[in-house]
């Protein structure tokens, strides 16, 4: 188990208050200006070393990003975004952050935006989380206040402003691209890229975007320097991380840890184990629900990291994990996924808004075992016509929970749907419904 | 994609007053020069909250106005965004989150509290009119579940009977206090927490 001083969130459970001075004795605010006068090259190389890798899902290395932003600002000013649209099934460690470490996330902004030139920074928070971005206000006011923001900010010399902007429910929104749309006042649909927006992001101008725990580890990882963060974990999966186990646990709870932790161990330890033992244990979904579900034997061994769950064919994602026990049915969970994603589809592109319909209602009927033999091989060509053929992540997002399911638990689904439309006439299998007729008539 | 209409019954003008047009240009002032579109979404909110928690097609035409914008623009995003409410949700809006990790801690059990105590239906306005449910997507306390969020507050680690008695609170008027219902604190592990004892216990 990480050690408690390695732990960069403190205040996770807010046992001390998240406020500025509460946030200055954990060691925030304490020298931002001895940081940034060491310039912007040692900053990115520092953090390049650290290895640190977005959290936000992609695990993009976040050093890496931050030097595409144009070294000389033109005529076009840079942005700094920080998205904090956290709407991943199984995810709710942004949250944490925002209601009771929003000085880390704060001065994370100050030394990212002097990172990559940037005098403003809007923060993209859901808009279910409003009363947590209101905590969030009041640290951003507060910092006003002590003259850690503005201009000038803290002392180093770097006019900064923040700004919160509320989303409006859309998980799409949490995609680069679709949340550059929304801040720009248009419903939230991806862009094409390239042109990446470290070039043309937000207003057309150089907008480097973060995830609210990656910018929030920044001033940790600056203080205590790239050699310790990279000492944690393994290779290229360095750094702490915070976990969110949910589902049939016995402690469900958000803990933060050391990268490459077993899964056992998190279960295990921090979550009380599964509910009715580790041998009821059916399946986990490793980081979040567009994650491909690994089932119990592969568990076992499993490591949390990025480059570990790719070897089990899923992903490390947003490292929500949702543990299912035997006592649910994997169908019914899968395919309710699936109506997430048919549900938070955003329309633009044809595999995607038909595709993810598609796959519900069939997961649907699976559930219920009213599909016939020949449709869970269908089930499998409808996913790989998504996936891949999107302007977004969001084709494969929908369609690997479903590719996870067949790949792990086909047997179960073929038991349960033998249906032969050819012998059984009787079933009134409606391969392609309108999915707007089914749709909630008073919605 | 969700598919959502605006309501049959639309009022004929609407205009900010003086407390939600002074938030508005407080709003717009975030934003770059000329970028006022921006804002519409921060706007749409304010209607809403001003009319009685739901967006009328007339609030919509007074934001684009107000913003220079095309209407069809502003329609585009009320109708894009589901926390808009295109229709009458009353004064209480009960959202019970039925997305697979609440589902699995039995998020049905919530649904059929509100079925008993508010209405049949999903999107239907109780008996007094004072408030609605409906079943939404993912609202991200995943380690909470299940929950329910009303209004702008989330009330966490729920079982039917808990949320028959949150019900009665919002029937008779009163707003219940937010946050867990089974005591714990924050996102902890309840009764097993092993991480940061010294700050716990300090």
């Amino acid at each position: 188990m990480l050690k408690d001083q390695d732990r960069i969130f403190q205040n996770l459970y807010n046992d001390k208050g998240s406020d500025v001075t509460s946030s200055q004795e954990r060691g925030d605010w304490v020298n931002t200006k001895e940081i940034t006068d060491k310039g912007r090259d040692w900053i990115i190389n520092e953090i390049k070393e650290s290895q640190l890798r977005g959290r936000g899902g992609a695990g993009f290395p976040t050093g890496l990003k931050w030097s595409f932003a144009p070294k000389e600002v033109g005529s076009r000013p840079h942005y700094l975004v920080i998205n904090g649209d956290e709407s991943e099934p199984g995810t709710c460690k942004d949250r944490d952050i925002l209601r009771f470490e929003p000085h880390k996330l704060i001065e994370g902004c100050l030394i990212a935006s002097y990172a990559v030139q940037a005098h403003v920074c809007y923060i993209y928070i859901r808009g279910e989380y409003f009363v947590d971005g209101q905590k969030l206000q009041a640290a951003i006011d507060e910092a006003y206040e002590k003259k850690l923001l503005g201009k000038n900010a803290a002392g180093t010399g770097w006019d900064l402003d923040i700004y919160i902007h509320y989303g409006a429910g859309a998980y799409i929104c949490g995609e680069e691209t679709a949340l550059l749309e929304s801040l720009e006042g248009k419903k939230g649909q991806p862009r094409l890229k390239p042109p990446f927006p470290a070039l043309i992001g937000l207003y057309g101008c150089p907008t480097i975007i973060n995830n609210v725990e990656t910018i929030a580890v920044v001033p940790t990882i600056l203080r205590r320097g790239a050699k310790w963060f990279a000492s944690l974990g393994r290779e290229k999966n360095t750094g702490t991380k915070i976990f969110c186990i949910s589902g049939n646990v016995n402690n469900p709870c958000n803990v933060e840890e050391e990268m490459s932790i077993p899964l056992k161990e998190l279960i295990e330890v921090h979550a009380g184990g599964v509910v009715g033992g580790w041998e009821n244990l059916q399946a986990v979904i490793p980081g979040g629900s567009s994650m491909p579900l690994i089932p119990k034997e592969r568990c076992e061994t499993l490591k949390m990291d990025f480059d570990a769950c790719v070897e089990e064919k899923s992903g490390l994602g947003t490292a929500g994990i949702v543990v299912i026990n035997k006592d649910q049915d994997i169908i019914k969970c899968m395919a309710r996924i699936a109506r997430f994603y048919k549900h938070e589809s955003c329309g633009q592109c044809t595999p995607c808004r038909e595709g993810s319909g598609w796959m519900w209602r069939m997961l649907e009927r699976m559930a219920k075992g009213d599909a016939t033999k020949d449709e869970v091989d269908m089930l499998g060509d409808v996913t790989n016509q998504i996936a891949g053929h999107t302007i977004c992540a969001f084709g494969e997002g929908s369609s690997w929970p479903v590719q996870g399911l067949l790949r792990h638990f086909k047997k179960e689904i073929v038991k349960r749907n033998n249906l032969d439309p050819i012998v059984q006439k009787k079933n009134n299998i409606p391969y392609l419904v309108d999915q707007h007729l089914l749709d909630k008539k008073n919605a | 994609m969700s598919l959502r209409r605006p309501a049959k019954d639309q009022p004929e003008s609407f205009e900010f007053n003086t407390s939600s047009l002074e938030a508005a240009n407080v709003i717009v002032a975030k934003y770059p020069k000329g970028k006022q579109q921006s804002a519409v979404m921060a706007l749409l909110y304010i209607a809403q909250k001003q009319n009685n928690n739901w967006i009328p097609l007339a609030a919509m035409k007074y934001i684009a106005k107000f913003l220079d914008m095309p209407y069809i623009k502003v329609y585009e995003v009320a109708t894009f965004y589901t926390m808009y409410n295109l229709a009458p949700v009353g004064k209480y809006f009960v959202q019970v989150c039925t997305t697979t990790p609440c589902m699995i801690r039995g998020a049905n059990q919530l649904v059929e509290a509100c079925k008993e105590k508010i209405s049949e239906n999903e999107c239907e306005l109780s008996n007094d009119k004072s408030c609605s449910w409906m079943e939404v997507e993912c609202l991200g306390a995943c380690v909470n579940a299940p929950m329910m969020q009303i209004n702008d507050d989330y009330y966490e680690d729920l079982d039917k009977q808990k949320t028959l008695d949150i019900l009665d609170k919002i029937l008779n008027g009163e707003t219940p206090k937010p946050g867990s219902y089974r005591g714990r604190v924050n996102n902890e592990p309840e009764n097993n927490r092993k991480t940061l004892m010294d700050l716990k216990n300090a």
